[in-house]
């Protein structure tokens, strides 16, 4: 059965046998950087090329359909455009934090890369406290989006910054909160635990409905956390003429964008991974033959068909909502998400207790 | 308590309304047959009647035109977009004509006002459906009208 771990094993033992302990280990962080940018590349171009065709088919339109059979090489197409644009800077900005910002937000979402569990036995870096580093390294992307702001020298950049600060910080409780919810239930924070405990059966479905609850309060909080509509204050075009991005043009500007998509996409894994099991195939319960069945698909498959599903209920709620105001952001965030999730956990810390779940 | 019964409300509707608006959008996203696009370059929409895309002049199929190079349009024209260079043809009679020796129109300072249709005494020009007026070198926006080696139709004056 095609399995990406036994190749990547035979790949680590064919590598052993040639070169010394610490060559090996060098190489190996060497493909695994490669393998990180050519992943973010290829999301960048897929994740655009769906948000442009989930919107165009819910907008009644066609989306692109010139380049290449049904338009897929239009992002590419785009991509080539941006690399080849004149990066220009205004003359006020603040030159190296100007110059800085889009590479922390990138190499922020690089870093939430390495402990999502790609497959089974896939993962870059296995550390027992997976889902507090995501949690934790998530939040430095606000430094880029306020650096950028600052360092543009310009009101709207400013505006758009400030909003995405307050929006970020505030959503980041809820956030947590439904995470929580599934780490009370876990016992743990390794990702791979979390995963091994949904073997008989996603979390979302043992977890009765406190799981449903806070899953959906994880996707509204996730949503906001990535600046997406109907939370995408901080770029705002209608108000801010794109918030805190306006100054950057080329591929400066390409690597927010890029950013915004991979941000998603890492939000979606996780949402996947603690609420529909990662890389776990459908299992219900005792069922050997119907486990069994399921356990042909490969595991990366589960993996990558659970988060673009999230990722499509994500682009589904940016084209239906109208984006939301301050206040209304606001009160979303400390009037009713938070005094949910809160009681939530506290009901689901009784399932927990009581072992009620499946 | 009437303050919880109306939050829980006010979460109720939220979620509801919301679900509303995803259930129709949802609907588009998976039904994408009934397409509003209209494809450009393979569908081209037909203009109505009274569009005004350029000005023409309209020759049959002799290559005879109806222009007597009276300047009529070029003086109801508010921005000078139609020039008229007028030569004398002789006449077998040894009598001087005096007729259009090129009807010059600059489509880049036309607005399209019609108003030189509305000057012609004889309908030699008028406006047509053509919309599609971009090209590389604005050069190419200046148009003599009357085709080569046109000559007035018999019997306008």
């Amino acid at each position: 059965m095609f399995s990406i771990e036994k190749i990547l094993n035979s790949f680590h033992e064919w590598l052993s046998s040639m070169l010394n302990q610490n060559m090996v280990m060098l190489l190996e962080m060497a493909l695994i950087a490669f393998f990180a940018i050519t992943l973010f590349a290829t999301l960048g171009l897929v994740l655009v090329y769906l948000e442009r065709k989930v919107s165009a088919f819910i907008q009644i339109r066609k989306g692109p359909n010139r380049v290449g059979p049904f338009g897929i090489f239009q992002t590419t197409a785009d991509t080539l455009k941006l690399i080849v644009k004149e990066s220009f800077m205004p003359d006020s900005v603040d030159k190296f934090l100007y110059q800085l910002a889009p590479f922390i937000v990138m190499i922020t979402a690089m870093l939430l890369l390495a402990p999502l569990p790609f497959a089974r036995g896939v993962q870059i870096w296995n550390i027992n406290i997976g889902v507090f580093y995501v949690t934790a390294v998530s939040s430095l992307s606000v430094i880029g989006i306020l650096m950028a702001g600052w360092a543009s020298n310009n009101k709207y950049s400013l505006l758009g910054a400030m909003r995405s600060g307050a929006q970020i910080v505030s959503y980041e409780l809820s956030a947590g909160m439904a995470i929580l919810s599934i780490i009370v239930l876990t016992g743990s924070l390794n990702l791979q635990d979390i995963i091994a405990s949904q073997e008989n059966g996603w979390w979302i479905f043992k977890g009765h409905i406190p799981a449903i609850v806070a899953f959906v309060i994880y996707i509204i909080a996730v949503t906001a956390e990535t600046n997406r509509a109907p939370f995408d204050l901080a770029e705002a075009e209608s108000e801010l003429t794109g918030g805190f991005h306006t100054e950057y043009a080329g591929m400066r500007f390409a690597l927010f964008f890029l950013a915004e998509y991979i941000n998603i996409f890492i939000v979606c894994a996780i949402g996947a991974t603690l609420f529909f099991g990662g890389w776990m195939p459908f299992h219900i319960g005792n069922w050997e033959a119907f486990n069994h069945v399921m356990d042909f698909i490969p595991s990366s498959i589960w993996f990558f068909g659970k988060t673009f599903f999230l990722i499509i209920l994500i682009m589904w709620f940016r084209w239906t909502f109208p984006r939301l105001r301050v206040d209304q952001l606001l009160n979303l965030e400390w009037k009713y998400l938070l005094p949910i999730s809160m009681l939530n956990l506290l009901v689901m810390t009784l399932i927990a207790i009581k072992g009620w779940h499946f | 308590m009437s303050f919880i019964s109306n939050y829980i409300k006010e979460v109720y509707g939220a979620v509801s309304s919301l679900l509303i608006g995803m259930k129709r959008t949802g609907y588009y996203l998976t039904h994408n047959k009934e397409v509003i696009t209209e494809e450009y370059p393979e569908f081209r929409a037909k203009m109505a009647d009274r569009f005004r895309g350029e000005v023409v002049m309209t020759h049959d199929a002799q290559n005879e035109h109806a222009c007597t190079g009276c300047s009529a349009c070029e003086l109801a024209c508010p921005n000078g977009t139609i020039k008229i260079l007028n030569k004398f043809d002789i006449t077998p009679e040894g009598k001087k004509k005096k007729a259009i020796d090129s009807f010059v129109y600059h489509l880049e300072l036309c607005t399209m006002c019609n108003l030189c249709i509305v000057a012609c005494p004889t309908d030699a020009i008028k406006m047509s459906q053509n919309f599609e007026h971009s090209v590389y070198d604005r050069r190419l926006l200046t148009k003599q009208l009357n085709l080569p080696g046109s000559k007035l139709r018999e019997g306008v004056e």
